[in-house]
């Protein structure tokens, strides 16, 4: 459970998706979504592998069009904007890739100057240092500036990969599976350092996963996906209080094992 | 009937003829980017240095080799024939004709399509398939410009100068063997190699390697770039980049030589 409550702005939604359907060729992944997200709230998305739940954060983050529904991000449908408006949104909305996704010809500290040295021409060698040595400090890994990715184990690799995002300052924050793939004790580092960057960044998030502790420690809604839909939302207690058997075998199979 | 059963979807003619046409049609769509995206700013002065370096200048050595001996070995094999009738005098005029219009440009191409070609679909796919792309796409960066538009623009830059150079070296390695078995000066040697060659040659040979150069950086980054299927992807988008670059550069070849000898 979170060490703090954040402050969740209940009027303002910052993610709002309307009867959204994504399909490729015959495959129909997401069929009919509806979900919204408020300022300052954490929203995990939870479900077992393919069932769509990394198809909804590309069509949020732009990298897919969806077929048909409503992407409203930040105030802006998604799929309705040119490149230079798509752009300017993107700053505002990091993604987080589920294996980090850092550029494996740089080293840490060229990753995370590369993004902001980019969108902030006028930006100075000083300024991008200083930069990168607090983001990297706010995921404490300041030591790790001058190494290359392969340097760096996936545990590492994923707070990098969070710090690339963090550096710049988005609003919303889109997680890719976390925790996969990590040891116990890394998957909750990562999930403090998730509810860290919501207390200290402010930051809306949607966290894709299957991983039932990730969403216990993070999240302040749950979604359950099953086939491309939404089955069952709520907070951690009021979903898994449910007596439905899909959900029932997720939480077994979660903390039984 | 439940609607949620997934058909497959019926291809218009056959699943590789649609495909065939499908990949014709990408193939526009990303040449039309390209020029779009080529003159657009800011323009990626840096990073197309870079990739020049990493194309021209990291290609040296093995266009050196590659040259010296083409020249030295192709001397070496003309001699007997031209020396059964006394012409062993028209050996340089006859080596630059062979280097300057076809085998300097002909070989620096097959030579920088295996070296150069294979490394940029290797690199971009595996950029792809790691979500690298996306990860520059979701930071508000354009991928196709930083890392395609820069690669086409050194291949089709760095490949002209390596041609120039390959000829060099080959006239270099020709030179070495009329000189050790004609004892034929630098002087002399040059005056009669460049007496059968016209400003045509070198507008053609000039046209070639930009026609090369260009193919072989869109064909590469085209395989990288589109590439899927995780490692194995990796695999075919740099195979797939050697054989079509080849491929194509030996159509390039007949069709350009052609149309220089309906001009001539």
């Amino acid at each position: 459970m979170k060490s703090f409550t954040p402050e969740i702005n209940m009027n303002e939604k910052v993610i709002d998706i309307h009867n959204l359907y994504k399909s490729f060729g015959s495959n129909h992944v997401l069929r009919g979504i509806d979900i919204d997200v408020h300022k300052g709230e954490n929203v995990v998305v939870l479900g077992r592998s393919g069932t769509g739940k990394s198809v909804l954060i590309k069509i949020i983050a732009g990298l897919l069009a969806p077929d048909s529904g409503t992407v409203n991000v930040l105030g802006r449908e998604v799929d309705k904007l040119d490149s230079v408006e798509l752009r300017e949104l993107r700053l505002k909305v990091g993604f987080c890739f589920q294996h980090g996704a850092l550029y494996d010809s740089m080293t840490v500290g060229e990753n995370l100057a590369f993004p902001l040295k980019r969108n902030t021409p006028k930006i100075t060698n000083a300024q991008v240092r200083r930069m990168v040595t607090v983001v990297l400090e706010a995921v404490g890994l300041a030591r790790t500036i001058d190494q290359m990715p392969s340097e760096l184990s996936g545990g590492q690799r994923k707070r990098i990969g969070i710090a690339r995002t963090l550096i710049l300052r988005p609003d919303v924050m889109l997680y890719d599976e976390p925790t996969a793939g990590l040891d116990p004790i890394t998957c909750t580092e990562i999930n403090n350092l998730i509810n860290e960057v919501q207390r200290r960044f402010h930051t809306s998030s949607i966290i894709i996963t299957h991983d039932l502790a990730c969403a216990k420690q993070t999240g302040d809604k749950i979604v359950v996906m099953k086939e491309g839909k939404f089955v069952k939302q709520g907070n951690f207690e009021e979903v898994f209080s449910t007596q439905d058997d899909l959900i029932k075998e997720f939480y077994d199979y979660n903390f039984i094992q | 009937m439940d609607s949620n059963i997934e058909q497959p979807e019926k291809p218009v003619i056959s699943k590789g003829i649609d495909g065939f046409f499908k990949d014709i049609y990408n193939i526009f769509l990303f040449l039309a980017r390209i020029f779009t995206e080529a003159f657009k700013r800011p323009i990626e002065v840096r990073e197309v240095i870079r990739q020049c370096y990493q194309v021209g200048y990291k290609s040296l050595a093995l266009i050196t080799m590659t040259g010296f001996i083409t020249g030295l070995v192709f001397t070496k094999q003309s001699r007997p024939s031209l020396s059964e009738f006394g012409a062993t005098s028209w050996l340089p005029s006859l080596i630059s004709i062979a280097v300057i219009r076809a085998l300097a440009p002909l070989v620096t191409a097959l030579i920088t399509a295996g070296k150069v070609g294979s490394g940029i679909g290797a690199e971009l796919a595996s950029m792809r398939v790691t979500e690298q792309i996306d990860a520059m796409e979701v930071s508000a960066i354009n991928p196709f410009k930083f890392l395609v538009v820069t690669r086409v623009m050194a291949t089709t830059i760095s490949i002209p100068i390596l041609v120039a150079y390959t000829g060099l070296v080959g006239m270099l390695g020709s030179f070495l063997d009329i000189h050790l078995n004609e004892q034929t000066s630098f002087i002399s040697f040059f005056q009669e190699a460049f007496k059968n060659i016209y400003f045509i040659d070198f507008i053609t040979t000039g046209v070639k390697a930009v026609v090369f150069g260009f193919t072989i950086g869109v064909v590469s980054c085209y395989q990288g770039y589109n590439a899927t299927q995780g490692t194995q992807g990796v695999g075919k988008a740099a195979n797939l980049s050697v054989v079509i670059s080849m491929f194509l550069i030996f159509l390039e070849e007949v069709f350009i030589v052609q149309i220089a000898n309906s001009i001539r």
